[in-house]
This record gives C-alpha cells, structure tokens and sequence, in this order.
C-alpha cells in the first residue's frame, strides 16, 4: 500500500500552513520529514493519517493495506498518549480490543511486539513507573502491534534526552532491519533525520511547501554516530534550513 | 570570603502527606473540653448536653433496638435516592462532556437549577410523588444530580485531549473511547464531586425526613429539638457526622483502588 499526497494545501482559519505539497510515500522506507517549528509537519502528519481533512487537494491511499494489518495508518505520538491507568500490557491490547482477534492470538501479539522492543520484564508496569525512553518504546510496541502499513511518527524521540534518544534509534534501526516498515518521520532534529531516513523531505517556513527531497543511499544499519557522509549530509540539510529557520524564528517574534 | 551562610531552605511546605491520628485526636479534644467544661461548671447544662450524657443516650438509644428503627430506613433513603441522582448525573455529565448540542442545552438548565435549595421544593415533590418514600428518594435524587452533573461534565473536559485522539487514530470505537479512555480518565474529578453530592444528600435526607417520617434520623432529631431534649438532639446530630465520615472514608477506598495509577 502506498500513501499519496496531491496538491494538499491547507489553512487554519486566515493562517495558510500547508501549500502545494505533493508527495509520494516509498513503501517499506523510512520519510524523514523536517522543517522550522511551526511549518506545519505535525499539520501534514495529521493530514496523512485522516485525523485532519485538508482544505484542497487530497490524500490518496494506493492499493489495500496487506492481509494481517489492523490499523494501516498508525502514529507514535511525541508525548507517547499512554493510558495512566493500564499497564504496559493492557495499553498495548487496548488497541487490539476493538477487533475480532481471539484472545489467544492478541495474547501472542502482544508477547511478540513486547519482545521486539525488549519490554517482557515490564509487562505488568503502569506508565508512572516507567522512564520517557521505556514508554516510548511502549507507544512503538503498541504502533507495531496493529502491524501498520505505515507509520506515522510525530517527533517520538523529542521528549527524550540524548543518551535515551541514541539507544532508541538504535532499537528502530534495528526493528526496521529485522523486519523494514514504512514510516514518515517528523523531526526537527536533522542528526536524527540523516540516521533513520532513506529520504529526508525538507519544508520551508510556514506555509510550508517542500524545498528539496534529500536521499541518503547508505543502509541503515553501517550508519554510525561519526561518519564523514552523514555529517556532510547533515550540514548540507542545515544550510537548507538555516535561513528559513532564522525567518521563522523572527515570524514568531513578530505575532 | 568569611562571610559564610547556609542556604536557607525555603522549600518547605505545600505538600499535604497525610497524618495518623490526627483527625482522631481533634475529636478528642474537642469532646474532652466539652465534658470537662459541663462537668466543671463554666458551660451550663443548658447551653450544652455533656458528651458523656449523650453517649449514654446513644447506648439507650441502641439497646432498646431504635437506633436500627431509625439508621435503617434514613440509610435505605440516603441509598435510594443518591444512587439514583448520582447514576443519573453521571449519565448527563458525560452526555453534556461529549456533546455540544446537548451542552448547549443542558448547561444552562444545570446553572439554573444548581442554586435551587432543593428543600424548598420538597412539598413539590409530595404533591408529585406522594407523601411516602417516593417523595424523598425524588429529593435526595435531585439534590445529588446536579453537583454531580456539573463535577462530571467538567471531570471529562478535563481529560487529556492526546488521549482521546489516540484511541480515534488507532480506530477504536467511539463506545470505547467512552469507556475505556473518557470515564476512566474522568474518575477522579468524578469521585471528587461525589464527595459533596453525598454531603448534600445527608442534609436532603434530614430535611425530608423533618418534613414527614415516623421513622429515621431527621424524624428523631425534630421530634428531640421540640422537645429541648438536647441530649437527643445531639446523638441524633453525631449519628448524622459518623454517616458523613463513613461516607467519605469509603468514598477515600475506592478513590485508593480507583486510583492507583496516579502519582
Ligand atoms: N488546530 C489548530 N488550529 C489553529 N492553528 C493551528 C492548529 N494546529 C496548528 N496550528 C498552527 O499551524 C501551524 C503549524 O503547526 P504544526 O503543524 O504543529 O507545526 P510543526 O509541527 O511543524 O511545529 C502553527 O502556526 C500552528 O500555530
Ligand atoms: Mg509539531
């Protein structure tokens, strides 16, 4: 199943966020997408996974979903949106509830994505007893147990400090090597972009609309902390940005 | 520099913890000063039964076998018609929480009837409901409904929007999304207006049973303040604050089993 955006444009009230954006999500790749803060990426996110309807233009599925996937569309949220009352167990089954699954077959789902996110020992653990990188990786359990044709990641490592945000990115390297997904992946770090990104989409201030699509050809796995290509990379992406970034920052000032 | 200071410490309070024996030894006190007061003289029988006076009116009261004759139909009373206001307001805060159309409507309704003094309505009811148990269930059920209404509408404002927004992105039901995400995140401001919603039935209870009951604690305390039988009075009046702590110490249970999860 592929994710289509056709000249989406979209407005909140007088405020123009979104212009012309046009995009094609490649299935089984990992979409960074970044931009200066307030260009409408959490905007676009919400767009792709039908929880806004854009003012023009449209968002087109291509082809059905696969056989065994729950929920196609499914995002991880930067705050995790983790129910406080249930346990890790219980939050992850909360979303296979609402579907004709045997309990025996949610109870393996459930073992499964909570071995691949190496959660097992946590499983009767309620969110307050939990660090920000533990429920994150909870939220991503719960993302990968409705088997998503793709996900939809708003900023999920952003609540995090940066030890915590390396091991994660190294847990999601890895998840996708096991086993690649599609994801579209909003960030306004762009170390994280060149290391989780086959293609790293970059929006110009608010209205955003794309200014260039940035692919990065090294598998995800030989990506390193220091590696000579993904720094130029990085600060090829920030040149990009850079002035829009400081444009936006004086928008902002100026409201 | 020789001038040296310890930092002071200005951190301290606004950190309730809760106190054993606290709240026990208030009452004690309290109770002790009177007894010593009526005993000693300097408070006058008149003004004041002595505590001890009124505890032995309470083992009479209990031994004779009329306490149960009172305590059972206020508390069946008190059960009736609080469980019918509460569901009931539960049910509508939830409804007006939900959707806008029906706050729209309901809102000001609420705001309307909320400043009632919902005694004033008790002949009302009997004209209503009849002068029997009806009548009463109806007042103590009214008078519960709306603080429950306004606690509940608002507990579920207050529930994390993220949370609701997750549970449509993950194509949940919207009857799960209610009771899985909505109620269960609303609890403790509902449990919270629970508390008055029961404080406001005991004092409905008494009123309707002043009004017209052979039987039950409101009944005994009138028939004892016409009297001037102050002992009476105040056995009857101490009945009434044991019901209102028992109410609120189980209402702390359920809050404690509820609401684990908090930090
Ligand atoms: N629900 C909304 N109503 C009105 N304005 C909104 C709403 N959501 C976002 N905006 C505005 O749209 C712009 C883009 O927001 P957002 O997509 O969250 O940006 P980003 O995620 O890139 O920081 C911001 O200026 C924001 O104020
Ligand atoms: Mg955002």
């Amino acid at each position: 199943m592929d994710l289509l955006l056709e000249n989406v444009c979209h407005s909140y009230g007088e405020t123009e966020v979104l212009r012309d954006i046009s995009l094609s999500i490649p299935s089984g790749k990992i979409m960074c997408i970044v931009g200066p803060s307030g260009c409408g990426k959490s905007t676009l996110l919400r767009l792709l996974g039908g929880l806004e309807r854009p003012s023009s233009g449209q968002v087109v599925q291509l082809g059905t979903p696969p056989e065994n996937c729950i929920n196609p569309l499914t995002y991880v949220f930067q705050d995790f949106a983790l129910l406080p009352w249930r346990t890790v167990e219980k939050n992850i089954g909360l979303v296979l509830e609402d579907h004709q699954i045997a309990k025996a077959r949610r109870a393996e789902i459930i073992a499964d994505v909570l071995a691949r996110t190496k959660l097992t020992d946590f499983a009767g653990a309620l969110p307050r007893q939990l660090s920000g990188g533990m429920k994150q990786r909870v939220a991503l359990a719960r993302a990968l147990a409705v088997n998503p044709a793709v996900m939809l990641m708003d900023e999920p490592l952003s609540a995090l400090d940066s030890q915590t945000r390396e091991l994660l990115m190294g847990d999601l390297v890895n998840l996708w090597t096991r086993q690649p997904f599609t994801a579209v992946y909003v960030t306004h770090n762009l170390n994280e972009a060149v290391r989780l990104g086959h293609s790293i989409v970059v929006l110009s201030r608010r209205p955003g609309c794309i200014r260039e699509v940035v692919t990065i050809e090294k598998p995800l796995s030989e990506r390193q902390i220091r590696d000579s290509e993904l720094d130029a990379k990085q600060e090829y992406l920030w040149n990009l940005m850079r002035e829009e970034a400081a444009a936006a920052d004086q928008e902002l000032l100026n409201v | 520099m020789s001038d040296r200071k310890v930092v002071k410490f200005r951190g301290a309070g606004f950190a309730p913890i809760s106190k054993r024996g606290v709240g026990p030894l208030v009452f004690i006190l309290l109770i002790g000063f009177l007894e010593f007061g009526t005993r000693v003289g300097f408070i006058s029988n008149l003004t004041m039964p002595r505590p001890s006076d009124v505890f032995w009116t309470f083992v009479n009261l209990w031994s004779s076998g009329l306490l149960w004759q009172h305590l059972i139909p206020s508390l069946t009373r008190l059960l009736v018609g609080s469980s019918l206001g509460i569901s009931a307001g539960i049910g509508v805060g939830v409804l007006v929480g939900l959707f806008s159309f029906i706050r729209a409507g309901l809102v000001p309704l609420v705001s309307a009837l909320f400043p009632i003094p919902k005694i004033a309505l008790l002949p009302l009811f009997v004209i209503w409901f009849g002068i029997d148990e009806t009548s009463k269930y109806a007042l103590i059920a009214f008078g519960t409904f709306t603080p429950t209404v306004v606690a509940t509408y608002g507990a579920v404002d207050n529930v994390d929007r993220s949370l609701i927004r997750m549970g449509q992105s993950f194509n949940l039901s919207w009857l799960s999304i209610v009771t899985k995400i909505v109620l269960p995140g609303a609890m403790p401001g509902i449990l919270s207006g629970l508390r008055i919603s029961l404080a406001i039935g005991i004092i409905l209870l008494v009123a309707a049973e002043m009004l017209g009951a052979q039987y039950g604690i409101g009944a005994y305390i009138l028939e004892a303040g016409s009297l001037y039988d102050l002992e009476r009075l105040f056995t009857g009046v101490a009945i009434l604050s044991v019901m209102g702590v028992t109410i609120s110490a189980l209402i702390g249970r359920v809050e404690r089993r509820l609401l684990k999860w908090r930090v």
